[in-house]
């Protein structure tokens, strides 16, 4: 039996190559905690959004003239004349938006089940240089359909490194390679979108898989699953990532994809928040657009800018926001990781956290007025006093005991505790008492009883 | 963990039937990004059929136009010239031109629809360069038995003054003929038949 | 915390109020499946605004196959007998003249509708009225001292302004016609709404494959969402 495995293909080859052993170590026998819920699917969809950039990308680059004179309509006749050219651009211009959905998801799965935490410091950290190239790579192919918001867009941007003191000027002269965005900007941006950002990326991933596989994954309670193993040395909690999440994850893949197709064959604009309005008309130096707003994952970080009435300060006050995420680790000095376990002082601030940075993405998207702009001061105060508080928070909280094993990916409503639980466990009784809810009901029943009878009539 | 029969065929069943849909999937997803690299609407735009005026064509010129991006030599052959070209079977690999390509209307012995007037795609069917066309008779470099014709300087094969291919050249078939027809006397569409 | 959620709505409501214009736009009911309206549009452009807007990025070829009209009928109606027909809708001006007599070169239109919006266009387009203050004789209620004269005036009739007294300036608040044109109001709305439908359809030709191909694709990837949920459902059993 032996001799006759050692002369397989696979033999043959794992001779040679550790490919029976990778398989196992990242696949088969890599235990994940078995009560992953939803939120934690948004790391492989991220992988998934990255191919689809990729490949769509490299169809994309076939026709695409990084030219100041011939971008726009390199990109008109990609969505006219080449043979399925529209569906490759908007699955890629769809794919840039969807990116950053899922990865801000996944960021946010990390701070709500403190999946930063020690020992997945690198984890995060290797994640956040992720995020920082992503938002190069997005900024720099925004450029390149060299529209009205493209170049402005860029303008604004790239100006803001002149706001550095003394070195300011000359480092956005660099980026530009011009006076102002032109013709080199667009052909180095191209450079950079197409190559350097993208291989670095690819690298940045293999690192925060390698550090997340060296550690294994966190979970929904926080509980370190290695902890408590049985005599074979396999996790009680445990179970192989493959099959059980591959297969779990296929499913998300394809529920994503759902959406996905909806979104690229019925609104690829999305209303003008993924491919915008005024990047239909040919970048013009010479005339800015009534409004110029970045695209919309960018409008929480554009918000802080324009809340600090001083061109420096709004400039550090941007960096600052993406870089105190870097330092989040060691901002939580908590032991409990998941929000489940977490005080109520924690639970609040998150929740202000999060309204603020959407309230940031919302305000980012309009123009300026004395309220927004108040609003945006209050938000971006809220946004830095999260992070800045959290030493203190982190300690004065009131924890709840972290259990041994692990439980439930999703709570159900009836196990929950806290007032606003009960509030809503009463709405939701209450609603089950009226006639609406019934009449709908019933509607359902009929609907499924439909589909069966249909279904199951071409059956013998 | 403990698999039982019932599970273990529910599962075989479906991981096929995951496996058959996801390929058939892959294969209509492919297919948008494959089609992308055939030539766009604007390749194919650029090569629609072209009109040609040859009423100032002289006997013995030979004048050239692009079609799809390839040279299409048009040459008003002398009475001679067509004379010629019935003694040289001996002397060609396909004198019949059973193994080219032309148009119905064209498979003929002077490969043309009307006679004097010959079309050609300019291409070399050795490895694509251009022939030169060599109308002298027996000149220094082509020896004395040279009656008039097409040299290809890159590799040395020689056609007749039909485009047919000369025995021991490394050009395997006589040169193509592209689809074209007549809208006049004297305009010739090229790119079309008939 | 609900005083964080007041805060919030009422800045929504307030930016949502931050965006008006002159005059409301009216709402153009587009169907670009509708041919017969966008080849009536179409021919609409080759008549009046082909003098001097160009669409370089449509080929007539490629209209006529979506249109799913012959050549000899795009020929009749939009392209004329001289065009080449794989060619794409080029205005016969010349560019630098165009800049000695409007001071502006009149915009390619091939993406106008996606730059501004159906219910713009049409409402600019019906939007037309006299200014005597103006070289072209009209001014425009939603596009203020634009350089392009009303080229539809002879269909449409000459639109006087209603001014209103507000905070001591005039305000535009709008339009009535003062002579009758060769076409109805109601005709005239038809004639616009077919423009607007051509160029809806101008902007991005894609979208008939899109729409028809995107019910398939969607119902394709549910049933495979079926599959693999019923497929993680076998894996899952013994997983407690």
């Amino acid at each position: 039996m032996a001799l006759e495995k050692d002369k397989s293909l696979l033999g043959w080859i794992d001779e040679r190559f550790p490919l029976t052993s990778f398989w196992n170590e990242h696949l088969a026998k890599y235990y994940a905690p078995k009560n992953f819920n939803f939120l934690y699917f948004f790391g492989s969809l991220a992988l998934l959004v990255l191919v689809n950039q990729i490949v769509t990308g490299i169809f994309l680059a076939m026709n695409y003239k990084p030219d100041a004179s011939l971008a726009f309509d390199s990109i008109e006749y990609i969505m006219r004349d080449v043979n399925w050219g529209w569906l490759i651009r908007y699955m890629h211009s769809t794919g840039s938006s969807a990116f950053f959905i899922v990865v801000y998801l996944h960021m946010f799965r990390a701070l709500f089940y403190g999946s930063f935490k020690k020992p997945r410091e690198l984890v995060w950290l290797f994640g956040m240089v992720i995020f920082l190239l992503l938002m190069a790579e997005a900024f720099m192919g925004y450029l390149l359909p060299w529209g009205q918001m493209s170049f402005w867009g860029a303008q604004v941007i790239i100006s803001l490194f002149g706001a550095i003191p003394v070195i300011g000027e000359d480092l956005a002269q660099l980026i530009r390679g011009d006076y102002v965005v032109a013709d080199a900007t667009l052909n180095r941006f191209f450079a950079f979108h197409v190559i350097a950002i993208p291989l670095a990326l690819l690298g940045l991933v293999v690192l925060h898989l390698a550090a997340l596989h060296t550690v294994g994954s966190s979970n929904p309670d926080g509980i370190e699953i290695k902890k408590n193993k049985d005599e074979n040395g396999i996790p009680r909690d445990g179970i192989p990532l493959h099959p059980y999440y591959t297969v779990k994850d296929l499913f998300a893949v394809s529920v994503f994809l759902t959406v996905f197709a909806l979104i690229v064959f019925y609104m690829p604009e999305f209303g003008g928040y993924f491919l915008e309005h005024a990047n239909f008309e040919p970048a013009d130096p010479l005339r800015t657009p009534e409004h110029i707003a970045p695209v919309w994952y960018f409008t929480p970080f554009y918000s802080v800018l324009r809340a600090v009435p001083d061109k420096l300060g709004g400039v550090i006050a941007m960096g600052s926001a993406v870089a105190v995420l870097f330092a989040l680790p060691w901002l939580d000095r908590g032991e409990v990781k998941s929000i489940r376990y977490r005080g109520d002082l924690f639970k609040i601030a998150l929740v202000l956290f999060v309204i603020s940075f959407i309230g940031l993405g919302i305000l980012g998207t309009r123009p300026v007025t004395p309220t927004s702009t108040i609003l945006a001061r209050l938000f971006s105060l809220l946004y830095f006093a999260f992070f800045l508080s959290l030493p203190f928070l982190s300690r004065l909280e009131k924890t709840k005991p972290v259990p041994e094993r692990l439980g439930h990916s999703i709570i159900p409503l009836a196990e929950r505790e806290g007032w606003h639980w009960r509030w809503i466990r009463n709405g939701l009784a209450w609603l089950q008492t009226t006639p609406i809810y019934r009449c709908l009901q019933s509607q359902c029943w009929q609907c499924i009883e439909i589909i069966k009878k249909n279904c199951c009539k071409t059956k013998p | 963990m403990n698999d039982n029969c019932v599970d273990a065929s529910k599962r075989w069943f479906l991981t096929k039937a995951a496996t058959m849909a996801g390929a058939a999937g892959a294969i209509f997803a492919a297919t948008p990004f494959i089609s992308s690299m055939q030539p766009s609407v604007k390749a194919q735009a650029a090569g629609a059929p072209v009109e040609v005026d040859i009423s100032k064509l002289e006997p013995g010129q030979l004048i050239r136009v692009m079609w799809r991006g390839k040279p299409v030599w048009i040459l008003k052959r002398t009475p001679e010239a067509l004379k010629t070209l019935s003694q040289l079977d001996s002397k060609l690999r396909d004198p019949q031109s059973k193994e080219s390509q032309q148009p119905q209307s064209a498979s003929n012995e002077y490969r043309a629809i009307k006679p004097e007037i010959f079309v050609a795609l300019g291409v070399c069917t050795h490895l694509g360069c251009a022939p030169t066309y060599r109308p002298e008779v027996a000149p220094a470099d082509l020896g004395p038995e040279w009656l008039g014709g097409f040299f290809c300087p890159c590799h040395g094969s020689r056609f007749d003054l039909a485009g047919r291919v000369y025995k021991g050249v490394p050009a395997p078939t006589n040169l193509d003929i592209p689809p074209y027809h007549y809208l006049s006397e004297t305009q010739l569409l090229i790119g079309e038949n008939a | 915390m609900k005083i964080l959620f007041a805060i919030v709505i009422l800045g929504l409501t307030f930016c949502a109020q931050a965006s008006e214009g002159a005059l409301p736009l009216a709402e153009a009911e587009v169907d670009v499946f509708d041919l017969p309206s966008v080849h009536r549009g179409a021919a609409y452009f080759a008549d009046y605004c082909m003098g001097c807007h160009t669409i370089k990025h449509l080929r007539y070829s490629r209209l006529a196959k979506d249109l799913k009209l012959t050549e000899a009928e795009l020929r009749r109606d939009v392209l004329g007998e001289g065009g080449k027909f794989h060619d794409s809708l080029l205005s016969a001006l010349d560019r630098e003249d165009a800049l000695k007599w409007f001071a502006v070169a009149p915009p390619d239109l091939s993406l106008i509708a996606r730059a501004r919006g159906a219910d713009w266009l049409y409402s600019y387009l019906k939007g037309f009225y006299a200014d005597s203050t103006r070289g072209t004789g009209v001014n425009n209620a939603v596009f203020k001292d634009v350089a392009m004269p009303n080229v539809f005036w002879e269909l449409q009739g000459l639109q006087k302004p209603v001014f209103k007294k507000h905070d001591g300036s005039e305000v535009l608040v709008g339009l009535e016609l003062a002579g009758e044109g060769k076409m109805s109001p109601q005709q005239f709305d038809r004639a616009m709404l077919d423009l607007v439908n051509f160029l809806v359809y101008a902007a991005e030709p894609g979208q008939f494959d899109r729409l028809r191909l995107g019910k398939y694709v969607v119902f394709a990837l549910l049933f495979l969402s079926v599959i693999l949920y019923k497929l993680k459902k076998a894996y899952w059993t013994d997983i407690h």
